[in-house]
């Protein structure tokens, strides 16, 4: 009885004392970063900025696109298309073309992206022989634009189609109704928050953690934290332990700023926004981590983690590109990259506003992602440097 | 005296085991990758099919839409608020709900209903796909109305034919349009984070008190740091040409002395940036985390992924100070378009007027005084 009671004192004293230890070792690694005043702006003020430029800035929308018109009926219908695509907030028309040459010579210069084109005597043919037609003509320099332009520029000149013939009271029509879910404005922002949470906490995030570790080693001091009696897996928590708080600041943050000034809706619960945030920047630490774990020096580390994760991130996240268009091969490649199932779910959460059941997989993948690359970096963490 | 700096600059570079490493592979890993990646056509959209009317012609509609090219069956739901939720979990992206009594109110009164839900979180991706279920429905009436009254009432049917037609890149791919612009990003990369860390690098190794001590002079400091960028960067760019030619078969229609010339400008603007961060950053650290919020920003705003045209005017404003943007312009317009160097006078002026900044900026902040 005594014995054990003693036995468990002796415990207790021993988690008390290796409780202080990392506590202070917590304390070391803030204020290494409260020490570095122009870091610390940086790392809590990148986020403001990026989101706010990001926020407004980042769109692939169409918005008064610079058209020029090419027509050579001058009739009714063609005055009205041509006010139907003016009146769209998509298409500005810019220039009004006299010959075909003309043509040439403006997308030469670049002033204009799509110039439309009309045929002789359009609106008889389009009243008696019901064969008119337009030419749509655009830049593809850039097939996305341009592909979306004459996908626009379509859409409205069929819906003159469909008007007319309401007037005509032609027979078998089918008239859709169409709902736009969740983003009826059609907001560039609700696409591309989720995107820039998703790079940003990740880039910052692995960034901070693989400079902390190599920078000890590059200095030195890293064999004098081996060396305290503290076991090497503390020493990595006690070096999470900051970042994982500053990772939060961000967040809440850039949650704030888009909800306040961006105006993208939390529909969802912010308890599990939260959960799975908390889960991503841990992953996100973890890689740090393991970065840490193959490189020797500074610059090695900053460079694989800043430079090289940027542009896979960017590119095969989903953040700009869907990935349901890209080929087999980059699709299968995009699962292994943890940004790609955060957006996923901070898209579901945030802004389609479902339950919490939707993103289980997402959940359990960046769980797994999160056991898999600490599991490793701790094996490799080597506790003797050379 | 600038020889022996230059060799020296080369010596540190060729002796760290990652960076030469990372000079040729990044290029390449990023020239075999991300042009595939970047594609925004709106393809294999996962349609939902709600059908309460169960008849020929609505049997008709759905077959019409799922051999479309555009749409891909995945789900068929019995009701709205079950389809809705194949929207929720990802399994659909729109939901096309054809109501009861489609085909008699089709026949009878000649105008029937139907609902189509789009999930646009994405909004270009929504639009696009009601879009181009409208086109759909309207082929499929027009199909209809031929069968019931062939030629008599077709010729007083008001019908446009549109005809696209997509200039300079005709079979609208993608990579024609990346390949250039992943040019400019990785000479962007390469020689900007590299300069960024090299004077900061020997403030940290201490290294820097012995360049201090010597004779040397700002210019020619700066200058020697800069020589070897622009080799590296020639080196990326000789690369990427390589793969753009013998991996997509991409070749510029105007002259790759054009592209030469402007990449030479172009490494010294974004290497100036690099230095001018350099000899104001601390530590390593530091100089990373200000370079790589810069960078990030020049490569979004730069017209690279987003077009500038759909950026708000205060946006727009900013991208003129934005020296990747009118990079991006010049490789873009060289390999597509074909421009000669009198159609880039604009750009040219730009490009040399930020060298000239940054690279006075650069050697006016670098003091050899504590």
């Amino acid at each position: 009885m005594k014995f054990s009671n003693n036995w468990h004192e002796k415990q207790n004293a021993l988690i008390i004392d290796i409780m202080k230890q990392f506590l202070s070792f917590v304390k070391k690694e803030f204020y290494h970063i409260f020490r570095d005043k122009r870091t610390m702006l940086i790392l809590l003020g990148m986020p403001i900025v990026q989101i706010i430029i990001f926020g407004f800035a980042i769109t692939t929308e169409l918005k008064n696109t610079e058209i020029a018109v090419f027509d050579l009926s001058k009739d009714i219908s063609t005055q009205r298309i041509i006010e139907q695509l003016e009146a769209s907030e998509y298409f500005t028309v810019s220039q009004v073309l006299n010959s075909s040459d003309d043509i040439e010579q403006v997308f030469r210069q670049g002033k204009v992206n799509m110039v439309v084109a009309f045929g002789e005597n359009f609106n008889n043919n389009l009243l008696h022989t019901g064969e008119a037609s337009i030419q749509l003509i655009a830049d593809a320099t850039d097939p996305n634009q341009s592909l979306m332009q004459t996908g626009y520029a379509t859409n409205i000149i069929t819906s003159y189609q469909q008007e007319l013939m309401r007037e005509h009271n032609v027979p078998f029509r089918i008239v859709p109704e169409v709902k736009m879910l969740y983003n009826p404005q059609l907001k560039g922002a609700y696409n591309f928050v989720p995107g820039v949470m998703g790079l940003i906490l990740m880039l910052i995030c692995a960034m901070m953690t693989s400079i902390a570790i190599v920078r000890e080693k590059e200095m030195g001091t890293m064999e004098v934290l081996l060396a305290s009696p503290i076991k090497p897996i503390y020493i990595i928590l006690a070096k999470a332990v900051p970042y994982f708080t500053l990772s939060v600041v961000n967040l809440t943050s850039i949650l704030l700023l888009s909800y306040f000034v961006l105006k993208v809706p939390v529909a969802g619960s912010l308890f599990w926004l939260a959960a799975i945030s908390f889960i991503f920047i841990a992953v996100a630490l973890s890689l740090g981590l393991f970065v840490s774990t193959i490189a020797n020096t500074q610059v090695t580390a900053m460079l694989i983690s800043g430079m090289g994760f940027m542009m896979p991130v960017m590119l095969l996240s989903g953040m700009i590109y869907p990935i349901e268009s890209m080929p087999e091969v980059l699709q299968w490649i995009s699962n292994i990259i943890p940004a790609k199932w955060y957006i996923d779910a901070i898209k579901k959460l945030m802004i389609q506003g479902v339950g919490v059941e939707f993103i289980l997989k997402d959940m359990a993948i960046l769980l797994s992602m999160f056991i898999l690359l600490i599991t490793i970096s701790l094996k490799k963490f080597k506790v003797r440097l050379v | 005296m600038i020889k022996f700096l230059i060799e020296k600059e080369f010596k540190q570079i060729m002796r760290n085991s990652f960076l030469p490493r990372l000079i040729i592979g990044m290029p390449i890993m990023m020239m075999l990758i991300m042009p595939w990646a970047a594609n925004q056509e709106i393809k294999n959209i996962k349609l939902s099919i709600v059908d309460n009317d169960h008849s020929t012609y609505s049997e008709r509609l759905v077959r019409k839409a799922t051999s479309s090219g555009y749409f891909h069956l995945t789900d068929v739901s019995l009701s709205g608020d079950k389809a809705l939720h194949s929207i929720e979990s990802g399994k659909a992206d729109v939901i096309l709900e054809i109501q009861t009594d489609f085909e008699k109110n089709l026949v009878k009164t000649g105008v029937a209903n139907v609902m189509i839900s789009a999930n646009t979180v994405n909004g270009v991706k929504g639009s696009l796909s009601s879009s181009y279920m409208g086109a759909i429905l309207s082929d499929f009436s027009s199909d209809i109305r031929e069968e019931w009254s062939p030629k008599r009432e077709g010729a007083a049917l008001p019908l446009i034919n549109v005809v696209p037609q997509y200039k300079f890149n005709p079979n609208l791919d993608y990579k024609v349009f990346m390949v250039p612009a992943l040019m400019v990003i990785l000479l962007t990369l390469l020689t900007g984070f590299l300069p960024a860390l090299n004077i900061v690098s020997e403030k940290e190794m201490g290294t820097i008190e012995q360049m201090n001590v010597t004779p040397v002079n700002k210019f020619t400091f700066i200058l020697a740091k800069l020589i070897p960028y622009w080799v590296i960067g020639f080196t990326v760019l000789t690369i990427c040409f390589g793969f753009a030619a013998f991996v997509y078969n991409i070749l510029p229609v105007g002259s790759l002395l054009t592209i030469y010339l402007f990449s030479g400008i172009y490494i010294l603007v974004v290497s100036g940036f690099g230095l001018v961060i350099s000899n104001y950053s601390n530590t390593m650290q530091q100089a990373m985390f200000v370079m790589f919020f810069f960078i990030m920003i020049l490569i979004l705003m730069s017209g690279l992924f987003t077009p500038i045209s759909s950026m708000p005017e205060w946006a727009k404003i900013v991208t003129i100070f934005n020296p990747l943007k009118y990079f991006i312009q010049v490789m873009r317009m060289v390999y597509l378009k074909g421009s000669v160097f009198m159609d880039l006078t604009t750009q040219m002026f730009a490009l040399l007027g930020f060298v000239v900044f940054f690279n006075t900026w650069a050697i006016i902040s670098y003091k050899k005084t504590n």
